[in-house]
């Protein structure tokens, strides 16, 4: 399928360009890729590993590890329900449930549609806010089944998309180091001795 | 909520909630009030940067002793002092490089990520005065993958400080250069382990490394001297050289000064987070305080409670009038984690309960070490069955035989008066490399130690149905 187009290219070259060593920059250009594409294709493999030096095998390692990578095409909307304790003690099992009824697919499964795809999700960091869920990890916070039927309407609308951008896209804010700020990468091999501040005077 | 204008929703859901203010002192959520906390100029007109400024006015050295002798504990679950933590690093080695650990997914916890979106900058005004203290020559920080808005926070603070000439080459004019690096995850749990952050920093598989060799002090980033602190930690620095060392240990006791972000979530009338005094404010003040939860929901029973995240071995109403303190809780038979209680009422069922933790850790396992990898999995298939009222009578001795080959020897666990126990210290030992696999039985071993009854009633259930000649009868 896909390798990364010549803009982001050049985006990855300048996330390299951060790291004392390349291969840092491998998950960061896994999640561009998946922005790309929706998910992450065999040819943006091969070009990641030719940008960073090392084999596809390798990139295929790493992203194989992370649960937010897909390999193969997902919805539109990927919808994660969080199925640890705080949310299961507030009633995520039945949210699930209903999830599953209102979608006509099983957690793990995408809407012949391609709108949809629905997942168990593990603790997402909102734990007073149960039941919680994140759509394309945008959370929504302590959800009735009811309020579960507006959202699937919303995003089926497309009526939420200024908010919840598709499947791939996480951050839409990038960092950018302007190149007469930036220090640079410093690799070990680099930086010899201790750094100015700590020698001699104090820095003000 | 959702507000509805014609076609188009427009929704207040970027704004993290759950946060309670309460009449308390503040040292990281002081700007938490404001909307527009997270952009540059409320935070310079709120006192923002001038930590920095005063950090920069002292020599590096001094600033460490301060840190040193304020006792800031580290904030992301193993209670290390930061100061100590950074005098650790071996003489002459250099570069040396700072690892900002926002991963924060311990089932339960919720803090980081709100001090990540809503005050960005105190962390990014942490990591300098950590760099400029320590000696670190350039910094990550690595925010958790699924914290969208979170990302994008601090993406755009990192713009405007680098704009500012907050951060980056020659800062405020002097000649303290530091790079903060904006890094991003993808999903896992284990990568919150500092050496597992450490390899999936640097692009592979996010597994731990065996301590020793590699404690990340002296080889940690690239083999380098490396200092991995929790955003919470780092948010605390600010504050600290603004107000000084007295004003900071003034708040809290000797052991655990200042304060701390604690999420109280489950059964209780109001779930929140809050910034509650270090050391002294007890789990019944935050569980039943009116400033605070204000009891279980409907007047219910409290049945248990996880005091320190989901790693945490559980407490129940016994161990209420202890102070959120670590070597209290140690001794009780837990630990404080990450700052997150989960209160269970009357009602709950308790082996269920139990087993969304435990398939949590199994789910998350990296697979590196074998006791984990299989015994997790172990564990949750057995509570699995039992919950499903397909349990046989072995399968009780069979989970603490599989929690004795992660965790061999006693395992901690509070004492109960009802059931005559007595304590059993924190920690435990183990098999494994990280807390993983151990965390994988605590729930179990809480449960079954606590309420063994509701474990051998489901049982007893499947072992009542008797096959007769004429087929099945109860």
């Amino acid at each position: 399928m896909s390798r990364l187009t010549d803009a982001h290219v050049a985006l990855a070259k300048e996330i390299i360009g951060r790291y004392p060593r390349p291969k840092s920059a491998l998950v960061p250009l896994l999640h561009l890729a998946q922005e790309q594409d929706g998910y992450i294709t065999r040819d943006a493999m091969v070009h990641i590993g030719e940008l960073v030096g090392v084999t596809s095998a390798e990139v295929y390692g790493t992203a194989t590890f992370y649960e937010m990578f897909k390999f193969e095409p997902v919805g539109k909307y990927v919808v994660n329900i969080c199925g640890t304790m705080s949310c299961a003690l507030m009633g995520s099992e039945e949210l699930m449930h209903h999830a599953e009824q209102r979608l006509g697919i099983k957690a793990g499964g995408t809407t012949p549609d391609g709108m949809f795809t629905l997942e168990h999700a593990e603790c997402q960091a909102a734990c007073t806010e149960a039941p919680c869920l994140q759509v394309n990890y945008r959370y929504r916070y302590r959800l009735t089944p009811a309020d579960l039927d507006e959202l699937i309407d919303d995003l089926s609308a497309d009526r939420l998309t200024h908010e919840i951008p598709p499947h791939g896209t996480v951050a839409k804010v990038r960092q950018h180091i302007a190149s007469h700020r930036g220090v640079g990468a410093l690799a070990p091999e680099l930086v010899t001795e201790s750094p100015a501040w700590l020698n001699g005077k104090a820095a003000l | 909520m959702a507000q509805r204008e014609g076609g188009t929703v427009t929704s207040s859901y970027l704004h993290a909630p759950g946060f309670i203010a309460g009449d308390r002192p503040k040292i990281v959520t002081s700007r938490f009030e404001y909307a527009d906390s997270y952009k540059i100029d409320r935070f310079i007109a709120t006192g923002g940067y001038q930590g920095l400024r005063s950090a920069l006015s002292r020599p590096a050295q001094t600033v460490h002793d301060d840190v040193r002798s304020a006792t800031v504990l580290g904030r992301g679950g193993a209670g290390f002092p930061a100061g100590v933590k950074w005098g650790l690093t071996p003489q002459e080695v250099w570069p040396r490089y700072l690892v900002v650990n926002g991963d924060e997914s311990e089932p339960g916890t919720y803090k980081d990520r709100l001090l990540m979106e809503r005050d960005p900058h105190q962390l990014i005004e942490g990591c300098l005065i950590a760099c400029y203290a320590a000696g670190l020559s350039q910094c990550f920080l690595y925010i958790r993958g699924e914290m969208a808005v979170a990302q994008e926070r601090v993406a755009e603070a990192l713009n405007e400080a680098y704009e500012a000439g907050y951060v980056g080459k020659n800062i405020l004019g002097t000649n303290f250069s530091v790079d903060i690096v904006l890094h991003w995850g993808a999903g896992a749990y284990v990568v919150g382990e500092e050496t597992a952050l450490i390899e999936s920093l640097e692009g592979n598989r996010g597994m731990p490394r065996l301590k020793p060799p590699f404690f990340p002090a002296a080889n940690g980033l690239y083999g380098q001297p490396t200092i991995v602190n929790n955003v919470e930690t780092l948010a605390n620095l600010p504050w600290l050289m603004t107000n000084g060392v007295d004003a900071y240990t003034a708040i809290g006791t000797k052991t655990s000064p200042g304060t701390r972000m604690v999420a109280v979530s489950g059964h209780v009338v109001r779930p929140g987070v809050y910034e509650i005094v270090n050391g002294t404010t007890t789990f019944r003040d935050l569980i039943y305080g009116e400033e605070f939860c204000g009891g279980i929901r409907n007047n219910n029973a409290l049945k248990a409670f996880v005091p320190g995240g989901g790693s945490a071995p559980w407490f129940t109403s016994d161990q209420l009038d202890l102070p959120f303190e670590g070597s209290q809780v140690g001794a009780a038979g837990s630990m404080l984690g990450s700052g997150a209680i989960m209160v269970m009422d009357e009602t709950t069922d308790i082996p269920a309960a139990a087993l969304t933790l435990t398939r949590f850790y199994a789910h998350e396992s990296c697979g590196k070490c074998t006791p984990c990898r299989e015994g997790g999995t172990w564990l949750e298939r057995i509570l699995s069955r039992i919950v499903d009222g397909k349990g046989t009578d072995a399968d009780l001795a069979q989970l603490i035989e599989v929690g004795e080959s992660i965790c061999p020897g006693d395992f901690p666990h509070a004492s109960n008066e009802a059931l005559g126990l007595t304590a059993v210290p924190f920690p435990y030992k183990m098999t494994t490399i990280c807390f993983v696999g151990p965390s994988a039985y605590v729930p179990v071993h809480s449960a079954l130690t606590l309420f063994r009854s509701e474990f051998e009633a489901r049982i007893t259930k499947r072992t009542m149905i008797k096959v007769t000649a004429v087929g099945v009868s109860s």
